[in-house]
Formats: C-alpha cells, sequence, structure tokens
C-alpha cells in the first residue's frame, strides 16, 4: 500500500516534511498486520466448510479481505488527520455516530441478527454495526471534555466530569434498547478508564464502579434483562449441566479449545471447527479454531500479539505530550483489551457469552474498520508527540 | 501530566496484563492440562443428517395438462429414537400400532430393522435409510385413522402420521405415454458409487427415489428438485444435542414436453387400431409403434407403442413378481425408439437420395420387369407386378423393388463387384447413414437403440466376429443334428462352410436386399420419422426432442429448449426436391392410394411411402407407413410401423391417415383447423403458463381432458 501512495507527489513531499512513516510505532503496526493476517487465515479456515456448501469456499475469505483493506485505508487516514482539526471536528462525529446508531431502528434499514437490532442493511448483502463506530466516537468525545484547560488545572472540574458520564451513557442506552449487551460492557469499561485516567477525583470513580455493579444486579433482580440475556451470561458458569442451545455453543467451544492440545490439529483439520460443531466460528467464536487447529501455541502467539500491541498502546499513552492524546490512547486500551478478554474468555468459558468479535481477527467488517480506526488514533498520538518533543 | 493520572494508567496497565495472563493461564489449562478429556469428548461428537425430499416436479403436455403429477397420501412414521426410550423398546407401542392400522404386527417390526441388522429382511422391507430418520411403516392410510394416532400422542410416542406427495398419472383423454413418462424407484448402487463421496446436501442419499425411466430418468435432476436438511449435532450416545442447520426442502421445477396429450391419445388408439386390423387379417400383429413430429423443429407431438403397460403399477413399488412379467412380455422397453426392425420399402426413399447423389438420372426411364436374375438367384417384385419402362418417380409410386435392384447391381459392380475392397464406396449406406441410420437420432429418453445400416464394412466385422464358430461347425459338421437327419445336417454344413471362407463377402444379392430395406439393416420408427421429416423440411436432420422447456414450481420460466439440428443431409437440393415432388404421388396413385381414398388431398396434399418389410421365416410382414403433410409446406411427419401385420397400405396406412385428420382437423373432405386435436390447430409457441401456487394453466372445457384438471394439477 505505502507504494501505492508514495507514488503521488504530493503525498511523498508531506511524507518528507513530517518523517510520517519514519516516526511511526513500526512494533504496533507490523503486530497489528500480522494478528490481521493471522485473523484472515482463521476466517478463511472457519468458513470454508460452511461455503463449500454453497459453492464457492473461499467467498467469505475474500468479502473478509476487502473489509480488511477498507480497514488499512481508514487507519492511515486516522493517523494524518490533524490533531487540532480533529479535536474540533469531535462534537460533529459524535452526533453523526449517534444518529447512525439510531438508524438500525428505522424500518427497511434495520436489521436483526442473533437477536440484537443493531445492523443496518447496506445493499449487495452487507450490513454495518454502527456500534462499532460509536466506541471511536465515545472515546474523542470524552477525550475532549476531559482534556480542556488541562494545562491550568490537576484535575477535571465535577461538570465536566459528568458531562463526559453523559457523553458515554447516551449511547449506552441506545446500545442497550438494541440488545447488544456485549458493546455495553466494553463501554462502561471505555468510559470508566479515561475518567479514571484523566486524573478525576477518587470519589468519581469508586462511585461509578460501584454504580456500575448496583446497576447490573439491579436489572437482573428487576428483570430488565430478558430471559435469553440472562441465561447467556449464567450459562458459562456450568456449561456440562444442561445442554441447552445457550450452554451448547460454551460447550462446544470448549470441547474445541480443548482438543487442541500443544500444538492443534493442524490448519484446516480441526473436527470440531470443520464439522461446523461450534457456531459462529468465523466471529464471535473464532477462538475456538486457533485453540483447536494451531494448539496451545497458535493460541499463545495470537494472544502474545494482542499483548503486543496493547503494550505499545501503554507506552503511547504514558509519552503522550498532552492529556488529549493520553485520553485517546487510554480508551483504546481498555477497548481492545476488554473486548479481547471478553471474547476470548468466552470461548474459554470464563466470560458470560455476548456476541462480540475479537479485535483485528474476526470476521465483521464494521469492527475491523473500527478497530483499524483505533490502531491509526494511537499513531497519531505517537506522532505529535515525537514531533513535539523534537 | 499529574501524578494521579500516571499512577492510574499504570493501574490500568497492570490490569491489562492480569487480563491477557489469566487467557494464557486458562488455555494452558483447557487444551495441555485437561487436552485429553476434551479430544475424547469432541471425538463423541458427531453429526447427523435428517433428509425431507422435496416434491418432485410436474411434467405437462404442451398445452399445460399435467402428464405426471403428486397426490397427497397420508403417511405413518416411527421414529425409533423415540421408541427406544419406551419400556422393551416399545414392543406395546409397535401392538398397538399395528392393531390401529390393521396390519400384522410382524409386518411393521421387520420393516422397523436397518438393512444389514441382525434377522432384517432384504430390501425393500428392511429400512434402508438413516437411524436418525422416521421410518415410513405405512401409506395411504385413512385420514380418520391418522387423526385418532396424532390425538392420542401418549399412547404413540415417536409415531407421527404426516402427509406425503406421491406420483399420479392424471391421464387427460385417457393417454398412457407409460415409455415416455418412465417410472420412479430406489436410488441404485451404481449412481451412489458414480456420486462418489460428497458432503453436499443435495446429494443422492440411500433412501431417495429417482427416475428409473423415461422423462423421470432423462430429467431426474431437474424434477426432483433439492432436500430439505436438517443437521442434528450427536453425542456418543446417540442423544441430539443440538440442531446444526436447517435448511428448507426446494420443490423440482416443471418440465414442460412438446407432446400433446390429445394427440398422443389418438395416436395410441390408432396404433390399438392398426394391430386389430392385422389381427382381423390372421397375421399375429404381436407389437407396434407410432410417432408424430413437428417438421421444422424435430419436436416429438406424440409416440406410441404397442404393447404397453399401466404407469399406475409403479406406484407403491412393483413386486419382483411384477416385475419380471413386464420384462418377459417386453412391454417395459417402447418399439418407437427401442425396438429395431427392417424398414422395407421405407427405405426407397434413402436409396432414391442414394442413385441421386451418385449421379444416376432422377428423371429417366427405368425398366420394371417382375424379376431379376442375378447369378443363380432372382429377385421378384412385390407379387410378381411388371410395370415396363416407367419414370423413377413412378418405381416410387408402385414401389417397383425391380428398378432399384439395377440400380444397386449398378452401385455394387462399380464399387468392384464382389471383389471390392473393404471400404469401397458404397452410395446406399452413405446415404442411410447421412440421414441418420445406424446411430441413435439422440432424443431425450434413455436406452435409444441405434439400429444398423448393412453394408460390405458391416459383413467384413460380421464375419470376423462369427468365422472361428462357423469354420468350425463347417469342420465338425454337426454330429449331433447328423444322427437323426443327415439332409439338414448336410445343408448346415455346406452353408457353414461357405459362410467360413466367403462370409465377408458383399455379394450382389446384399447390395440389392439392402436397396429395398431388407437384409441386415434395422431401424427405429422413431429414426424413419426423423429421415421423412429431413425429406420434407428441404434436408435439415433435427435431433428429436420430447421436452420443450423447464418452469420453476413458481411458475417462472426456467429454460427454453431450442430445436437441434444433428446435420444438414448430405444430398442435393435438387434431389430433395425430386423427392418431395414424387412422394405425395404415392397417396394420390400408388401403393398409399387405398387407404386415403376421400381424403381431400386437393385441399391439404399428403406425401407417403408404404413397406412391407419381409422378415425371416413364415412370419406375416412388417407393415409400414411413413407420410408427411400438408406436401407442399410440410408441417408434420407421421411413421406407424406394426410387426407381423402385413402390408403397410392395409395395415398402418387407415391408421396413419386417422392421425393426420385429427392432426388437421379433416372432416369428411373438408379440412377446418377448428376441428384440429391441437387446440388453436397447432402446438403452442411459448411454453404454457403455471401460477404462483404451481398450478398449471390448461385448456378449458372440453379440451382439458379430465374431468377436473384443477385437482390433478395441484401440488398439495
Amino acid at each position: 500500500m505505502s507504494q501505492t501512495v508514495a507514488r503521488d507527489p504530493a503525498v511523498r513531499s508531506l511524507m518528507r516534511q513530517s518523517g510520517y512513516w519514519r516516526d511511526l510505532d513500526w512494533i504496533l503496526l507490523i503486530a497489528a498486520l500480522a494478528t490481521t493476517i493471522f485473523g484472515s487465515v482463521l476466517v478463511w479456515s472457519a468458513s470454508r466448510a460452511d461455503m463449500a456448501a454453497d459453492g464457492d469456499p473461499q467467498s467469505y475469505l475474500k468479502r473478509h479481505l476487502v473489509t480488511v483493506g477498507i480497514g488499512l485505508a481508514l487507519g492511515w487516514f486516522a493517523s494524518r488527520v490533524d490533531y487540532r482539526s480533529l479535536r474540533a471536528y469531535t462534537p460533529f462525529i459524535y452526533v453523526a455516530s449517534i444518529i447512525l446508531l439510531l438508524m438500525p431502528f428505522i424500518p427497511g434499514i434495520g436489521t436483526t441478527i442473533a437477536g440484537a437490532r443493531a445492523w443496518i442493511d447496506l445493499p449487495g448483502g452487507m450490513t454495518i454495526q454502527p456500534s462499532e463506530f460509536a466506541k471511536v466516537a465515545v472515546i474523542l468525545m470524552m477525550a475532549v471534555l476531559l482534556s480542556e484547560k488541562r494545562d491550568i488545572v490537576d484535575e477535571p472540574s465535577d461538570r465536566d466530569v459528568l458531562l463526559a458520564v453523559a457523553v458515554a451513557v447516551l449511547p449506552v442506552l441506545i446500545i442497550l434498547v438494541q440488545n447488544d449487551t456485549g458493546t455495553v460492557l466494553i463501554l462502561g469499561t471505555v468510559a470508566l478508564s479515561i475518567i479514571a485516567v484523566s486524573g478525576a477525583r477518587t470519589r468519581w470513580v469508586v462511585g461509578l464502579i460501584g454504580g456500575a455493579v448496583v446497576g447490573i444486579l439491579v436489572a437482573v433482580q428487576l428483570g430488565l434483562l430478558k430471559e435469553y440475556q440472562v441465561q447467556r451470561l449464567t450459562s458459562f458458569i456450568n456449561p456440562s449441566e444442561d445442554v441447552t442451545d445457550a450452554a451448547y455453543n460454551a460447550n462446544q467451544a470448549r470441547i474445541a479449545i480443548g482438543g487442541g492440545g500443544w500444538s492443534g490439529h493442524g490448519l484446516f483439520e480441526g473436527p470440531q471447527t470443520q464439522g461446523r460443531f461450534v457456531p459462529v466460528n468465523e466471529s464471535d467464536f473464532i477462538y475456538t479454531v486457533v485453540g483447536e487447529e494451531l494448539g496451545f501455541v497458535g493460541s499463545a502467539v495470537l494472544l502474545l500479539l494482542i499483548g503486543i500491541i496493547l503494550w505499545r498502546a501503554v507506552v503511547i499513552a504514558f509519552r503522550a505530550d498532552d492529556m488529549y492524546g493520553r485520553l485517546v490512547a487510554t480508551g483504546v486500551i481498555a477497548w481492545l483489551a476488554f473486548q479481547a478478554f471478553e471474547n476470548v474468555g468466552m470461548s474459554l468459558g470464563i466470560m458470560p457469552i455476548t456476541g462480540i468479535p475479537l479485535p483485528l481477527v474476526s470476521a465483521g467488517g464494521t469492527s475491523m474498520m473500527a478497530t483499524w480506526i483505533a490502531v491509526g488514533l494511537l499513531q497519531n498520538v505517537r506522532l505529535h508527540a515525537v514531533r513535539a518533543g523534537a | 501530566m499529574s501524578q494521579r493520572s500516571n499512577l492510574r494508567l499504570l493501574v490500568l496497565a497492570v490490569l491489562v496484563v492480569s487480563l491477557l495472563a489469566t487467557l494464557v493461564a486458562r488455555s494452558f489449562y483447557l487444551q495441555v492440562l485437561e487436552g485429553a478429556e476434551y479430544r475424547a469428548a469432541a471425538a463423541d461428537n458427531t453429526v447427523r443428517e435428517v433428509a425431507e425430499p422435496a416434491v418432485r416436479g410436474l411434467v405437462l403436455d404442451q398445452a399445460g395438462r399435467p402428464l405426471i403429477s403428486n397426490r397427497t397420501t397420508v403417511v405413518v412414521t416411527v421414529d425409533r429414537q423415540a421408541l427406544a426410550q419406551e419400556p422393551n423398546g416399545g414392543a406395546a407401542v409397535i401392538t398397538r400400532l399395528a392393531r390401529i392400522l390393521d396390519m400384522p404386527r410382524d409386518k411393521i417390526a421387520d420393516r422397523l430393522l436397518t438393512c444389514g441388522a441382525e434377522g432384517a429382511k432384504p430390501p425393500p422391507i428392511c429400512w434402508n435409510g438413516s437411524t436418525y430418520q422416521p421410518v415410513p411403516v405405512a401409506t395411504d392410510v385413512d385420514t380418520q385413522t391418522a387423526l385418532s394416532i396424532m390425538e392420542r400422542r401418549r399412547e404413540f410416542p415417536g409415531i407421527t402420521a404426516k402427509l406425503q406427495a406421491v406420483r399420479q398419472y392424471p391421464s387427460p383423454f385417457n393417454v398412457n405415454a407409460a415409455h415416455m413418462l418412465g417410472y420412479l424407484g430406489p436410488v441404485t448402487e451404481e449412481q451412489l458409487d458414480e456420486q462418489g463421496q460428497t458432503e453436499a446436501y443435495d446429494r443422492l442419499r440411500r433412501t431417495d427415489v429417482v427416475g428409473r425411466s423415461g422423462l423421470e430418468r432423462q430429467y431426474d435432476g431437474i424434477l426432483r428438485g433439492k432436500p430439505g436438511v436438517t443437521t442434528l449435532a450427536v453425542d456418543t450416545a446417540g442423544n441430539v444435542t443440538g440442531t446444526l442447520e436447517q435448511r428448507e426442502p426446494k420443490p423440482g421445477d416443471y418440465l414442460v414436453t412438446s407432446i400433446d396429450a390429445r394427440l398422443q391419445s389418438v395416436v395410441e388408439q390408432q396404433l390399438v387400431a392398426a394391430v386389430r386390423r392385422a389381427q382381423s387379417q390372421d397375421f399375429a400383429g404381436t407389437s407396434g409403434a407410432a410417432v408424430v413430429v413437428e417438421v421444422d423443429t424435430g419436436r416429438v407431438l406424440a409416440m406410441a407403442s404397442y404393447p404397453t403397460y399401466d404407469p399406475d403399477i409403479w406406484i407403491g413399488g412393483v413386486t419382483k413378481r411384477q416385475y419380471e412379467q413386464l420384462m418377459d412380455d417386453s412391454s417395459l422397453s417402447s418399439n418407437a425408439y427401442q425396438g429395431q426392425f427392417a424398414p422395407g420399402s421405407t427405405f426407397k426413399a434413402i436409396s432414391t437420395a442414394a442413385a441421386g447423389n451418385d449421379n444416376f438420372d432422377l428423371y429417366g426411364i427405368y425398366p420394371c420387369p417382375s424379376r431379376v436374375k442375378i447369378g443363380a438367384q432372382t429377385f421378384r417384385n412385390f407379387e410378381s407386378n411388371a410395370y415396363g419402362p416407367i419414370s423413377l418417380t413412378r418405381a416410387l409410386e408402385v414401389s417397383c423393388n425391380t428398378v432399384f435392384y439395377e440400380i444397386a447391381r449398378r452401385m455394387w459392380q462399380e464399387a468392384g463387384g464382389p471383389d471390392a475392397a473393404v471400404d469401397a464406396p458404397d452410395p446406399i449406406a452413405e446415404a442411410a447413414r447421412t440421414f441418420g441410420l445406424g446411430s441413435p437420432t439422440g432424443i431425450d429418453l434413455p436406452g435409444e437403440a441405434s439400429g444398423r445400416v448393412a453394408s460390405r464394412q458391416f459383413k467384413y466385422e460380421n464375419w470376423e466376429a462369427k468365422k472361428d464358430a462357423w469354420c468350425r461347425n463347417a469342420e465338425e459338421g454337426y454330429p449331433e443334428t447328423r444322427k437323426t437327419n443327415p439332409k439338414l445336417a448336410d445343408y448346415y454344413t455346406a452353408l457353414d462352410r461357405e459362410n467360413c471362407t466367403d462370409g465377408f463377402q458383399w455379394r450382389a444379392g446384399d447390395a440389392l436386399n439392402a436397396v429395398i430395406g431388407q437384409g441386415d439393416t434395422t431401424v427405429t420408427p422413431l429414426q424413419m420419422a426423423m429421415v421423412y421429416a429431413a425429406i420434407a423440411n428441404g434436408g435439415t436432420l433435427y435431433q428429436p426432442q420430447v421436452a420443450k422447456g423447464i418452469i420453476s414450481a413458481t411458475g417462472e420460466v426456467v429454460e427454453e429448449f431450442e430445436p437441434i439440428v444433428t446435420r444438414r443431409v448430405d444430398a442435393s437440393k435438387r434431389t430433395l426436391r425430386f423427392l418431395r415432388n414424387s412422394l405425395p404421388g404415392v397417396t394420390t396413385d400408388g401403393s398409399g392410394e387405398t387407404p386415403f381414398a376421400g381424403f381431400p388431398l386437393d385441399v391439404l396434399p399428403v406425401a407417403s411411402k408404404t413397406g412391407s418389410a419381409q422378415v425371416t421365416g413364415d412370419k406375416a410382414a412388417t407393415s409400414w407407413f411413413a407420410a408427411y403433410a400438408p406436401a407442399n409446406a410440410p408441417k408434420y411427419a407421421v411413421v406407424m410401423m406394426v410387426t407381423e401385420g402385413g402390408t403397410g397400405s392395409k395395415t398402418s396406412g387407415p391408421s396413419v391417415r386417422a392421425i393426420l385428420e385429427a392432426l388437421f382437423g379433416v372432416r369428411g373432405s373438408s379440412v377446418n383447423p377448428g376441428a384440429s386435436v391441437l387446440v388453436g390447430g397447432a402446438p403452442l409457441e411459448r411454453l404454457p403458463a403455471v401460477r404462483r401456487d404451481g398450478t398449471p394453466v390448461v385448456p378449458r372445457g372440453s379440451d382439458a381432458g379430465v374431468p377436473d384438471i384443477r385437482a390433478a394439477g395441484s401440488r398439495s
């Protein structure tokens, strides 16, 4: 990609000026690319058997690679966009993402997948999931609010914190109505992390954690969550007892991963994967594919790659030259870390089953694009710090 | 930045590390420490497919009338999985079921055993499907019984009564068409082998029923549709643990044929009438066939074979005994495209084309004596008639053998006589081949016969194959026969000695036999219909087709079949024009005159050729009548044949006339297209319409052909 871009003379002069390629966090870029390629192979393996029944076994992989291409382009853009104009445009981005979030409710546009009315139909059979973009918008908007005037005061005012909480709560409420519990948990973690790192008073942090716990308990007690949501959330506790639909997935996923052993059955050779025993193993249960076919060694490599990405993100957050950059990086860390933990954890049977993808790995175009935007934003924060330091 | 922010970021980093560490540790625990246990669990996991066959597509005639449709029947099935949960393997349930169905208990018990299991009866009694598939134990159960089974769920665990589609033949106008329509049967071992190992959900399964003959077989893939398949996850104990996938069945497409039910009915009746006519002349009239094709497309409008059988016998499976009986009287194969017969004088049209190709003067005068002598042999005319010097047209009209003998003798001489090389030119055989004889026409029906063209080459190959036996017999001198009849043994020995030494020789007698369609040449009646269609349309030999198009079960046109040209026959325009100018004379002034007495030939000229082919032994001749009409603008060719039937003119001629009358709406001496058996006087240009619910739009009133065509056409 870099070659084709570099052929444009305007781009080339820009690159020389800023030393863009020299100053990039190369370890982050390579780790993210490697994770994406690894993921594509897993998606291929998971979808071959399903697609073969309808003709072209590679059709799903091809579609996946198209979204990878779009994701890389968006990431490049996110890393290059000017810091100040990004801050200026953030309110518009936020409002746009809220509008996008509401679109699935419009009849004829929205689609319900796995019980969640959270997708927008596009022509050509593609769908997009606006809540993925909402994660980016919430991070940017909270970072703007909590980094105002920070060269003067040490901690954000109560008013700013309240506003930031409101910024997170609005999309959370919409997504709750759409039944997308997994994304709600991620947004909560992201908001909490940003408020904590912004330096807000400790009582805010403690209060918000307490509030979240009480909120979840009340929701379950009052039956605000639908029965299947509770069942999904609790089936991970003892899946072998009851082989109903909800627990079936968790059980099959664990059998697949456990059967992988040290080195796995080999790519395209996993009996659970190729026999299509694990549902949605190209997205929500993608970890079962690496677990079964490449064993503990392959799983550890994948987790290591994700670990490298998060390590670089933490370094970028520490070295950020202003609070805004740090908070953006913090939001991305919380997002990617918690989403990866939730996704892999549910395949491993230590987290409740919620329908969220593994960043950069799972099939699912919107997630791929949003995650590459996140990687681009991390690079942007780094480039800003390098230039300020130079 | 503030200390507090740094500290909290550090806490977040530690949290992130611990989350990842948790995942790695949990992975290690599951995969390495407990791996073996999960490997065993994975091995226990298997999938089972439960397939539900799709409703087969209908077969329609050209006007949309169903020739094959489906009716629903109530089938009682037993789910052996559920039965196994009952005390004593459900023995009490089976007893109750036998009582309510009023059938022997053992019959149900036998049916429930998987083929190959201990004590299982041979198929089709045993069950050769999947363990997870409910086993049908009774069909055509009356609704009352079905309802009481379904109402008493607790007494009949695992027993279901459901509706299932089976084939039925609505028989508009009482058509039979059994050979063309074909029948269904269980999938064969060969078909399963041929398919090989495949996971495709629409693969053939052991329980599938497929087309075994006729259109049902030829277009099986189109008519069968795609099955509905439910994929279940099953553990080692055989318990269903989940549903992995569910596909709805897709009903089969409809096949539209070019057959017109009403015309087919007329042709079938007329064929039987011709056979009766033969029998009334004290001939055996053992078998027969009739074909009607469109000369400009090669589409088959009607095709009948005698004897035939009732297609309904296949419904619900035929017993071995019934099958053997059918095989014995050979009514299972169609004489129209699977029977091979000497063409007799209908072959003379081809001989005339051969003469034209070999530069004989088509407009010359040829002597027609009552007999010709070649060597020691005498070859006679039919009934030893002599007509003196006549034109070739007249020779065709009166079917003068001796004129054609002379032509054949000259060709034979030219090629080198008895010493000619095997590949010496043979205009007669070449003309026969260019008109499609000796190879299958390619009709869209399975099992077509190719017929045979007598030639030097054929004779040589035949000799190669048989000479060892001939020479050995000549050597041994038939010792067994000699004991009782030394004279006959001498005769056989002499014959075999001659065959042994000279059997490869294409002699003058062979050439003379070949030119009048006798000897070793055999054809199918369908081939002959295509020959006369080619003459009629100016020399295009079509590949005959029964199927005209495909319509989906929801009424969309899937495909329309175009006419297929096999080749342009190798005969000059001049020769073909000569034939077209000559053949109408057969009907007005020749051997076809008698059956067409009183027919309005001035309005509707008919070209024809008769044939009375001699067969070995003292059997009566094979009666042939080939015709096309209108002779000046040909539309249809009609060929009829009756074995051991007598002359073409007396036995087949009147039936061909009746068929033409029905086709063109001839009433007495007037022609009224409105009276044609074809609705609107001609076959439909387009495919007939099928409604979205799958019912075909059929002609109304008396044109419908059955009292309640809607019911007959409905799929439900």
